[in-house]
């Protein structure tokens, strides 16, 4: 079992950084493009609009579906099965009148025997409200964290963890733009929990940086940041492992409805290992970070010297 | 040596002693239930539950057991076959006094219940039901508001003739006068009896001056507006039967009504924006009402009503005024420290309330309280709409003095009903309009699968997580696995302890953590790994792994907190759910990876005179 032979690698990462930047670079142009000229397929939580999930006895006749609402002078419908060929996922947009009673009138015109699994109707004024709430959220997320890591660690490091950030949350929004995958509020909350994983993953890599500045007698950053991405690296790929093993297990039997949430938290999480070995570290390197950036003031000495 | 001093290890054990305990009534399963409540006044009695009794063993229905807990009466059953057509009967049996309500009661154990235990209490999307988000439209609450210190302005003013002429201009009250003395006057006295109205700066000319309603005045109306909007929902749910019904306010002028377990969507649409009002008519004094009911023949001019309780009264057909007449209603206590109502009426009300008190003054006057609703209903396969009409005197009392457009009922036999009864005036005068503007149904079957797969992909995503520790670190990975598992009961009772509302979002909170909960161990046990390589021995090796990990730990986790308290600030629904239960996870982890999973070890090895970590 060479996993077990304990023997700490020495992969030369920050040698590899014009690669990785040349990596990022691609993808980052990609999403923003993508981003740029298809935007996002958002959910009814942010246009607004009617969904209504129904299930049939037998495999649904989607044709019928769609002539009937045609026929009710609906607009802007989107018929579809949803995991099923039972399941029938009906999509309105905000319709000239817009109300709960859409529904309604839609579940009663559909007749007799089907099985109402779900309707969401999001006003369009709530749907404004959810955009500004998710990209206000997403910007306190941000500005908090890069105060924190400002104050624990050092301005190079609150950037070099921010550009991470923005690096992994357009990367992962860039794929559900490309794949058209419809994103609500449960794929904005996983997005911030991307946040979240990915800062712990550059957290930890900044704390062995730190540690091995001050531990060691070396003074160049380059063979520094290298020994704290090879002592980590066993650690970071254990942690993403066990985090999509979890992932996995919800992504495939978790149900339609938590699908998308999976998906971008597995995207993140695969975005954000990468990019905490690669982009974090190299940001920092960028920066001119060095010894003596790292020696502590006097106070936080003490607290060093204090610790057991 | 590696030693937790004696009162560490138990205090963890206490600690896991009561998260045990409080994650336990999550095991038991729950039993179908039948909820009975009282409605308004009414708190149902020990001679309730016997009653249901006698009429449950009359009918044969088999129950499991039957007890009055908190003031509802809660009836388990083994079936769904007696839980339906108990509810049946009991509906046709009960006045309308009482809520019958479907319900699951969880089967948490006496003693258990006794010590606070209660299970988590699962989310809509979890059990099934609707979520409304309705809007009170705050513009009309603003327009009311206008008209009616427009009328008061001008019976303030009319007493002394001060004004020429008074206008509506959008939210503006325009007065203009015949000369400046009588502005000066009128400004004196709107100070003094309408300070509500501010003089809009600037406006002011020689004869003319502009008035606005005070922005206190304004958002008391609007907060008066949406507290009487979420009463009448909140007696309209009960006309719905729905147990644990959920009816907040959500911001300024919003309102959310969850109800879980309804199915029928359309009908709860229907309910809510059913319209309610008020009238008050005279006691018929000169019949006899014992002859009327006996007889069946009710005098002309007259109609036979009923109290709620299903007392008769005879009642004037000529109606005073009505519900729209009433502008607001207060319940406060008279100078003999007894309950009373004090109502306003609109100017209109006012003048006939003021000739009808003139000439019946010492008889009995009474409110009645009607209710126009419709229900959709099945009948031979056809859905029909049933409109239909309730009635019932709420009050009945003597009229002790002239009064017009203030007045107060008195005679009342509690404050508690004095306080009712204004909710229900304010109530019955419902004129704000509401609209839903978001709803979010989950039918019963989705529920089922929700909670199903979210069991389910939890399991796994832990059973390969557990052993993948174990393969990784051997014993280590054990205690690991020990600290995870035990994270995933802490999690389980603080919930429970919260009362939080277990979401399908939030059990993907709970997966999230079990990912990165084995983190912290990853850290630590790396790091031990390191310091073995530096030929140190185990003691000072496990000491400085988790030494030198903490620090690590703590950072990780409090950025990842900052994330998740931010969700929890801005996130609505979902988002909320999740943001609970990742920090609730993030919190315990702490405690379980690091304090535990130490002394676990520590236990283990820490006496041993080992040269090897199983690790």
């Amino acid at each position: 079992m060479s996993l077990r032979s304990f023997k700490l690698p020495t992969i030369d990462f920050v040698n590899k950084r014009k690669y990785a930047l040349v990596f990022s670079a691609l993808l980052l142009i990609v999403s923003i493009i993508s981003l740029g000229l298809q935007g996002l397929k958002l959910g009814i939580d942010f246009t607004g609009g009617t969904l209504i999930e129904v299930g049939y006895q037998q495999t649904a006749d989607l044709e019928d579906i769609r002539t009937k609402l045609v026929s009710a002078n609906f607009t802007g419908t989107n018929v579809q099965y949803f995991g099923s060929d039972t399941e029938v996922l009906i999509h309105l947009e905000p319709q000239s009148i817009s109300s709960a009673k859409l529904s309604t009138s839609i579940i009663q015109m559909l007749g007799e025997g089907i099985d109402v699994r779900r309707v969401e109707f999001v006003g369009p004024k709530v749907g404004e409200e959810l955009t500004n709430d998710g990209g206000l959220a997403l910007l306190y997320a941000l500005i908090g964290i890069l105060i924190y890591v400002a104050f624990r660690f050092e301005y190079r490091f609150a950037l070099g963890s921010i550009t991470a950030l923005i690096h992994d949350v357009i990367i992962t929004l860039g794929v559900f733009s490309i794949l058209q995958i419809e994103f609500d509020l449960t794929v904005l909350a996983a997005i911030l929990a991307v946040i979240g994983y990915s800062l712990n993953d550059t957290i930890v890599v900044f704390d062995r940086i730190r540690e091995n500045f001050l531990s060691t007698r070396h003074i160049e950053p380059v063979p520094i940041v290298n020994d704290a991405l090879n002592q980590t690296l066993t650690r970071t790929i254990m942690t993403s492992l066990t985090t999509l093993i979890v992932l996995l297990a919800l992504f495939y039997l978790g149900g339609e409805v938590i699908h998308s949430f999976a998906g971008a938290l597995i995207i993140g999480v695969v975005i954000g290992t990468y990019s905490s070995i690669f982009v974090a570290s190299s940001m920092i390197l960028a920066l001119g970070i060095s010894k003596e950036d790292m020696l502590p003031s006097e106070k936080e000495k003490k607290e060093i010297d204090a610790r057991p | 040596m590696n030693h937790y001093p004696i009162w560490k290890n138990a205090l963890i054990v206490f600690f896991l002693f009561i998260s045990a305990l409080y994650a336990l009534p999550n095991i038991y399963g729950s039993d179908l239930a039948i909820q009975i409540s009282g409605t308004g006044d009414y708190v149902v009695q020990d001679q309730d539950v016997k009653n249901i009794k006698d009429s449950l063993e009359a009918n044969e229905i088999d129950y499991k057991s039957m007890g009055l807990v908190d003031r509802r009466i809660m009836i388990r059953f083994e079936d769904s076959q007696s839980q339906l057509s108990s509810k049946t009967l009991l509906k046709n049996t009960l006045s309308r006094n009482y809520v019958v309500a479907l319900n699951l009661a969880p089967s948490v154990p006496q003693w258990l219940s006794n010590v606070g235990g209660k299970a988590m209490s699962l989310g809509l999307d979890l059990r099934g039901g609707v979520h409304f988000l309705l809007e009170v439209d705050m513009e009309a609450v603003v327009t009311i508001a206008i008209d009616r210190y427009y009328n008061e302005l001008r019976t303030v003013l009319r007493e002394d003739r001060l004004y020429k002429s008074i206008r509506k201009e959008g939210n503006l009250l325009v007065v203009s006068f015949k000369t400046e003395n009588l502005k000066t006057e009128a400004k004196k006295l709107i100070k003094d009896k309408l300070s509500d109205l501010n003089i809009v700066e600037g406006s002011e000319t020689d004869l003319q001056l502009s008035l606005k309603i005070s922005s206190d005045a304004q958002s008391a109306a609007k907060s008066s507006a949406l507290k009487q909007n979420i009463t009448t929902l909140r007696n309209r749910v009960n006309e719905l039967g729905v147990a644990e019904p959920i009816i907040q306010r959500q911001g300024s002028e919003r309102i959310v009504v969850q109800l879980p377990g309804v199915q029928d969507t359309a009908r709860a649409k229907e309910i809510l924006g059913a319209v309610a009002t008020l009238e008050f008519r005279l006691v018929d004094e000169k019949n006899d009402l014992q002859t009327a009911v006996q007889s069946g023949k009710i005098p002309v001019g007259s109609k036979l009503y009923k109290f709620k309780s299903g007392e008769p009264l005879l009642l004037k057909t000529a109606v005073i005024v009505t519900g729209e007449n009433i502008v607001d209603a207060a319940s406060s206590v008279d100078q003999d420290n007894s309950p009373m109502v004090s109502i306003t009426l609109d100017n209109a009300g006012g003048r006939t309330m003021l000739d009808t008190t003139k000439e019946f003054l010492h008889h009995r006057m009474a409110v009645v309280y009607i209710e126009n609703k419709v229900e959709t209903i099945v009948e031979d396969g056809n859905t029909v709409k049933k409109r239909s009409k309730t009635q019932d005197i709420i009050n009945a009392a003597t009229i002790q003095g002239t009064f017009s457009n203030r007045f107060q009922i008195t005679g009342l036999d509690s404050a508690r009903e004095a306080r009712n009864l204004a909710l229900l005036l304010r109530a019955g005068s419902l004129s704000a309009p509401i609209e839903i503007i978001e709803e979010r149904t989950i039918g019963p079957s989705l529920g089922a699968d929700n909670i199903q797969k979210g069991l389910i992909s939890v399991l796994v995503g832990f059973s390969l997580v557990l052993f993948f520790m174990g393969w990784r670190y051997r014993v280590f990975g054990l205690v690991a696995n020990l600290a995870l598992t035990l994270n995933l009961v802490t999690i389980v009772s603080i919930l429970s302890m919260l009362q939080a509302t277990l979401t399908l979002p939030g059990i993907a909170g709970i997966v999230l953590t079990v990912g990165m909960a084995v983190d912290a161990n990853v850290l630590i046990f790396e790091r031990i790994k390191e310091e073995l390589q530096l030929n140190k021995n185990i003691q000072k090796a496990i000491s400085a792994g988790y030494a030198k990990a903490l620090l690590t730990i703590a950072d990780a986790n409090i950025t990842t907190l900052i994330a998740s308290l931010v969700l929890f600030s801005f996130g609505t629904g979902p988002v909320k759910g999740f943001a609970v239960t990742l920090s609730i996870g993030i919190i315990t982890s702490m405690f379980t990876a690091i304090v535990l999973s130490r002394a676990v070890i520590n236990l283990i090895y820490g006496g041993s005179k080992s040269e090897e970590l199983s690790i």
